[in-house]
């Protein structure tokens, strides 16, 4: 097709032809372009149908702001829904769809509703799909979310990448029109380091869709010297395509950068976008204004747009709205566009003025006092029809109106931190606030200042303000000469004349009878407004008509409009893709792994893995054969049982604790005490929370007089560190005490069974004879020359030790264990067995230490020192805490040793109705257990430790098993521990 | 007492690795050793004779300072950590331990951590997408511990092209992987 | 936020770790006070709309424990302490 509205001038690339297609037909465009530049070029006004009525839309603006004209970009995995046309830049094989239009965008089935918009006004929703309660889920929801909506997600995964990073600055410019411009010339000549962002792909503002000069060249040509003024200076970043989306506290900025967004796929190992945090010391908005329109019948046609966009269709785009353009403006603004486009030999109609009085442009049909009453066309705009200030009517065919209500600063980010706007009654707009976020001003017109030199002037004396705080000496150069012609605005929200729809914001189909409902209903608040009407929410959150709902609510109240007020801006200024939010934090890439170290060895056993906090711990170890995990679990607990097996256990925290006063800090730390702990000799420790829970608990050693060696669960290891550093730092701040995390200096190994000793007594040097290492012994060994430490705990209830070596020396270590004990049959086990071994001990974990028990429900009661103050010591003994009939640990297995049992059952006495007055507690862990031939558990009971012997139901409504079950000791095997002493 | 015993590199093979993307190397280091050295209450004058009879520097905060045998960087308030050659002070503890005495808590860290030299060509592109330090303001001998892609590193800036850092040996996979893929979105 | 670490200078508070009311430097004696004592100690606080002296971590940092006087209406923070020097100032020792 051929450029129909393709006229002169424009910052495009006429020598390069992109080719793109739109809701499958082809058209062609130029380096430059948007999407909506080139569609209108092609003269396709419509892009778009409404939210609710399925309305026909073309583009309403120029810029980020776009209500209307959202459509699905690229195909497959890379569709992405509700790209504004109106930003998205044009690339060549660009493939784009309308959205929200079935069965096609011209003949949309859905449009119904536009039929039916008497039952669709504001609070539909909440009026229509109310009762009864049970539809909501299977009828009500369904259809609204099938009938509502814009675009359509790909459900594919995201192929492209995403990137973060961390910038810093003296000061952030964010957007790079005339102010930003210069407020960054300014800046960046007194030697700041500055960063100039602008969402645009191109610099310059509203100096590349404006005519006029600035320092006595074209603006846009001015812009492009500062540019390139800004790029020689190797302090100043210039970000394109980047958009500062939220102020966070302290000068803290993120800023969403493009980078591929205007390439069919990115390159090679580049991210799509890049999420920034900027760290600034000072910043200036520079974000520019957006225009508003009029309300009025029917102003939502094709070919409506607002009047400065058709000034930046015809001045940065070469393209013509239309080829007959009228203008409805209150503003001398709307003038303007009036004259470039007769400049650029488009047909205006005629501008229809609703001010009285000052002059008439020359050569224009200029109609004061006069209002746009009405439009007609179907698909796109044909005529409006005009009420004269004689009062007479008359229809004046067009095929592009330009609407102009005035300019509204954009002030969101200034609002970020709660700043409302103030009120300005000379430009009729809101101008930010005080109280916004510290170290942030505004300039240009997101401050009000609407000129070109107010621009140029309020951008220089803001940057020279940030420099003057950040101490850094400037003088004010000389501004370069540009207009100052002020806005002569004379408000005019909607136009009162006509029964029919006036839009106030397109995205969300709200109309000036909605505000007028909403009003007759008492939801007068702006943020009742707001939510009763969805005004100013989705993907433009009202950018366009925000101000118009309130100036109308205000004369329907009968308030100002400052007192009517505005809702709240929050981040992000506009919409973030997922994808950007999550960088390369997502899938196998969320989280670092943490591999032991011995998984290069388990791996090559054909180990099964599993993730225990980022660890990948080995699970099972399969052998040829077995086909369930339970064959493998089963006979790693009985090889282990019956002769030894080998177990990596790095996983578990280990904090090295030095210092002369390092056993009075454990006695504060620990329940029980450690300072009495005999040099080469360790003991189990159990750490209360300060309010008496059970926080970790684990195997400390002494190693010297003034060196003791901790072990933590794997899970608490981080908190348990910090917790330490806390009490050593925050508490006790006199204690002689060091400490420091070695949980992956050492590769350690549990060895465990019947010949765990044998098996080490031949690689290790020193004599660990029980005489020589007794039960709980500890100590500084070498194993072949090479330095490692030897303890002789045990988690399995076996003769068990762990014994460790320098982590780069683990890989050879289970090596040496394996061949070591290859004459004992010993093998590994993994965590299944490791807990499979751990409740037939009754050993509490992670089930048991659930951040809700205390010593005693763990029947652990004894442990808690009263000879000594500890953490937790003094609230472990409030009554509620120590009742007969709290919590006891008890061991559960069933009755019938084919029955079933699952953690997360409650205990019912039989008999009793399962209900929760009936509930007596739960189990909190459960396994096969080879040596007793059924499955077992622990659990929390009421006064579990008086119902030993007792027959209780297990009952689990998500497993769906009930049990008749025993309740025994927690020790199912080996219950006088004559094993481990072994 | 030297040992016999073959190491495996905290990424898994027996000899150190080193990757070129564009400009940029990542070298792992296996050739040096870190012990944590930290003062006692009240041994202040002890702890600093027994260092400067060593030639063992000590740093102020957020900083590296090299010596003739031992180096070290500063870690938190009265600790450091001490970094010294692989092959004549593997068992590092050994050989601080009878100058510190009981003047310093000495904890051996050589394996705790996973050490790459990041170098090549200026570093700070790569660097503005790793961590939030402000690599091309820094100083040369800066050192602090920062945030690498949920990781906790200790990162030294030798110069405007060098970059030291210490990751938890655990995940270094997951460090080099992060250095790489971040390292081809900047080339 | 930015924290203004008393050794370390300005770091993202993305690094640090946040516990609460820095009263629970006060903790009492447990061999002389008692439960409610300590239930007082633990459990009732301030919740100031204003000036708040809090205990932060810097877990990915030096791991000092700081106080942190932050303004809770406007997040500006007003002062930053080592709290080990606070708790000593206190009158804490072992």
């Amino acid at each position: 097709m051929k450029q129909s509205n393709r006229i002169s001038g424009g910052q495009i690339d006429r020598s390069t032809s992109l080719h793109f297609t739109f809701d499958g037909r082809s058209y062609l465009g130029h380096a430059g372009d948007t999407l909506a530049s080139a569609l209108l070029a092609n003269g396709v006004r419509l892009m778009g149908r409404s939210f609710k009525y399925h309305r026909p839309r073309g583009p309403l603006s120029a810029g980020s702001e776009e209500p209307n004209a959202l459509v699905h970009l690229r195909t497959g995995a890379r569709q992405e829904p509700n790209t504004r046309a109106t930003v998205a830049e044009l690339f060549d094989g660009l493939h784009a769809t309308s959205q929200n239009a079935w069965p096609s965008l011209r003949f949309d089935s859905m449009a119904i509703n536009d039929r039916l918009n008497s039952f669709f006004t504001a609070g539909f929703y909440y009026k229509t799909f109310m009762w009864p309660a049970a539809f909501w889920e299977k009828i009500y929801e369904p259809i609204i979310r099938r009938a509502a909506g814009l675009g359509a997600l790909s459900k594919e995964e995201d192929p492209d990448e995403y990137d973060k990073g961390f910038l810093h600055c003296d000061i952030l410019v964010i957007g790079a029109g005339p102010a930003g411009l210069m407020a960054a010339l300014t800046a960046g000549r007194a030697g700041a380091r500055v960063i100039l962002a602008d969402e645009d792909f191109r610099m310059g503002g509203r100096l590349n869709a404006e005519t006029y000069e600035v320092g006595g060249m074209a603006g846009a040509d001015w812009a492009s010297a500062a540019v390139a003024e800004l790029m020689s200076m190797p302090h100043v970043r210039l970000m394109l395509r980047t958009t500062i989306v939220g102020a966070f506290d302290h000068g803290i900025y993120s800023a969403v950068e493009r980078v591929s967004d205007h390439l069919a796929v990115p390159a090679a190992g580049k991210p799509r976008q890049t999420l920034w945090r900027i760290y600034s010391k000072r910043a200036i908005l520079a974000g520019g204004a957006t225009e508003r329109p009029i309300a009025f019948e029917n102003n939502d046609r094709p070919g409506i747009m607002l009047a400065g966009a058709v000034r930046a269709y015809a001045n940065r785009w070469g393209v013509a709205a239309g080829d007959r353009v009228a203008i409805f403006t209150n503003n001398d603004d709307g003038l303007r566009t009036a004259r470039d486009l007769q400049a650029k030999g488009v047909d205006v109609a005629a501008v229809i003025d609703s001010r009285q009085g000052g002059d008439l442009l020359a050569g224009i049909r200029h109609l004061q006092g006069a209002q746009v009453i009405d439009s007609s066309g179907r698909l796109g705009l044909r005529s409006v029809t005009v009420r004269l200030a004689s009062g007479a009517t008359e229809t004046i065919s067009c095929s592009a109106l330009g609407v102009s209500g005035g300019w509204n600063p954009n002030v969101n980010i200034t609002s970020h931190h709660r700043s409302r706007p103030e009120w300005r009654s000379d430009i009729a707009a809101f101008v930010p606030g005080a109280g916004g976020p510290a170290g942030l001003t505004a300039a240009g017109a997101a401050s009000g200042a609407l000129s070109t030199h107010g621009a140029l002037a309020t951008g220089q004396a803001q940057a020279l303000a940030a420099l003057a705080d950040l101490g850094k000496a400037a003088t004010a150069g000389e501004l370069p000469r540009a207009e100052d012609a002020p806005i002569a605005i004379s408000p005019l929200w909607y136009v009162h004349e006509g029964k029919g729809r006036a839009w106030i914001d397109q995205q969300n189909d709200v109309t000036v009878k909605d505000v007028k409902l909403a009003h007759q209903e008492n939801f007068t608040a702006v943020e009742h407004l707001k939510r009763y009407t969805t005004l100013g929410m989705a993907t433009d959150q009202g950018k366009t008509g925000n101000v118009l709902g309130i100036a109308i609510m205000a004369e329907l109240t009968g308030q100002s409009i400052p007192a009517t007020g505005t809702t709240i801006y929050r981040p992000p200024y506009t919409p973030v893709a997922m994808g950007a939010l999550a960088g390369r934090s997502r899938g196998r890439e969320f989280k670092p792994f943490r591999l032991t170290p011995s998984h290069k060895w388990a791996a090559e056993q054909g180990a099964v893995f599993v993730e225990v906090g980022n660890w990948l711990r080995t699970q099972w170890v399969p052998k040829a054969g077995e086909t369930t995990w339970r064959e493998s679990v089963d006979r790693e607990v009985l090889a282990t049982r019956r002769s030894v097996g080998i177990c990596d256990v790095t996983t578990l925290g280990k904090i090295d604790i030095q210092g002369t006063d390092a056993g009075a800090f454990l006695d504060k730390v620990y329940a029980n005490t450690f300072s009495t702990l005999a040099v080469g000799k360790c003991r189990y420790g159990l750490m209360l929370r300060e309010d008496g829970i059970v926080f970790d608990d684990g195997t400390t050693a002494r190693m010297g007089p003034h060196e003791y060696v901790m072990t933590t669960t794997t899970a608490n290891a981080v908190t348990v560190f910090r917790h330490l550093e806390y009490c050593r730092q925050v508490l006790w701040p006199d204690l002689d005490v060091q400490i420091i995390s070695t949980t992956e200096a050492w590769a350690q190994f549990s060895v465990a069974g019947p010949n765990a000793r044998r098996l080490l007594q031949k690689i290790v040097d020193q004599d660990i004879s029980d005489a020589a290492f007794p039960y709980m012994g500890a100590g500084n060994i070498t194993i072949g020359g090479l330095r490692g430490r030897l303890f002789r705990i045990s988690f399995s209830g076996e003769l068990a030790y762990e014994i460790a070596v320098p982590t780069r020396y683990g890989d050879a270590m289970i090596r040496k264990l394996m061949a070591a004990g290859a004459e004992f049959d010993a093998i590994v086990y993994g965590t299944e067995a490791l807990g499979v071994m751990r409740i037939e001990k009754g050993h509490v974990a992670g089930g048991e230490l659930n951040g809700q028990s205390t010593a005693l429900n763990m029947g652990l009661g004894k442990m808690v020192s009263k000879k000594k103050d500890s953490i937790g010591m003094v609230l472990s003994q409030r009554e509620g805490m120590n009742r007969d009939d709290g919590y006891r640990l008890v061991g559960v297995k069933p009755v019938d040793p084919k029955g079933s049992i699952s953690a997360g059952s409650h205990f019912m006495e039989i008999g009793a109705p399962v209900e929760l007055a009936s509930d007596g507690g739960w189990l909190t862990s459960k396994v096969f257990s080879p040596h007793l031939g059924c499955d077992i558990a622990l659990g929390y009971l009421k006064a579990g430790d008086q119902k030993i012997g007792r027959k209780m139901r297990a009952v689990n409504f998500l497993t769906k098993t009930d049990t008749i079950v025993e309740i025994v000791s927690p020790h199912f095997f080996d219950p006088e521990g004559e094993r481990l002493r072994g | 007492m030297a040992n016999t015993w073959k190491s495996l590199t905290a990424l898994g093979h027996e000899e150190a690795q080193v990757v070129a993307i564009g400009p940029y190397q990542i070298t792992e280091r296996c050739d040096v050793v870190l012990a944590s050295l930290a003062l006692r209450r009240g041994q202040d004058a002890a702890f600093a004779a027994a260092a400067h009879k060593l030639g063992l520097p000590l740093p102020s905060a957020s900083t590296h300072a090299a010596g003739p045998v031992f180096s070290a960087f500063w870690a938190t308030p009265e600790m450091w950590f001490v970094e010294a050659d692989f092959a004549s002070h593997e068992d590092i503890v050994a050989h601080l331990k009878p100058a510190f005495g009981e003047a310093a808590s000495i904890t051996e860290q050589t394996d705790a951590w996973v050490r790459f030299d990041v170098t090549g060509a200026p570093l700070a592109a790569l660097f503005e997408r790793l961590t939030n330090l402000d690599l091309s303001s820094l100083p040369d001998g800066f050192a602090s511990r920062t945030v690498i892609e949920h990781l906790g590193v200790y990162l030294i800036r030798r110069s405007a092209s060098a970059v030291v850092l210490y990751g938890p040996r655990s995940s270094a996979q997951g460090l080099l992987h992060a250095l790489e893929v971040t390292a081809k979105s900047v080339i | 936020m930015i924290i203004n670490h008393p050794i370390l200078g300005p770091r993202d508070a993305q690094e640090f770790v946040y516990l609460g009311d820095a009263n629970l430097i006060n903790r009492p004696d447990g061999m002389t006070a008692g439960i409610e004592a300590f239930h007082d100690y633990l459990y009732n606080r301030d919740n100031p709309a204003g000036a708040h002296r809090e205990l932060w971590y810097h877990e990915q940092g030096d791991r000092s424990w700081l106080v942190v006087t932050r303004n809770t209406l406007t997040h500006e923070i007003l002062k930053v302490e080592l709290a080990r020097d606070v708790a000593k100032a206190q009158g804490r020792s072992k």
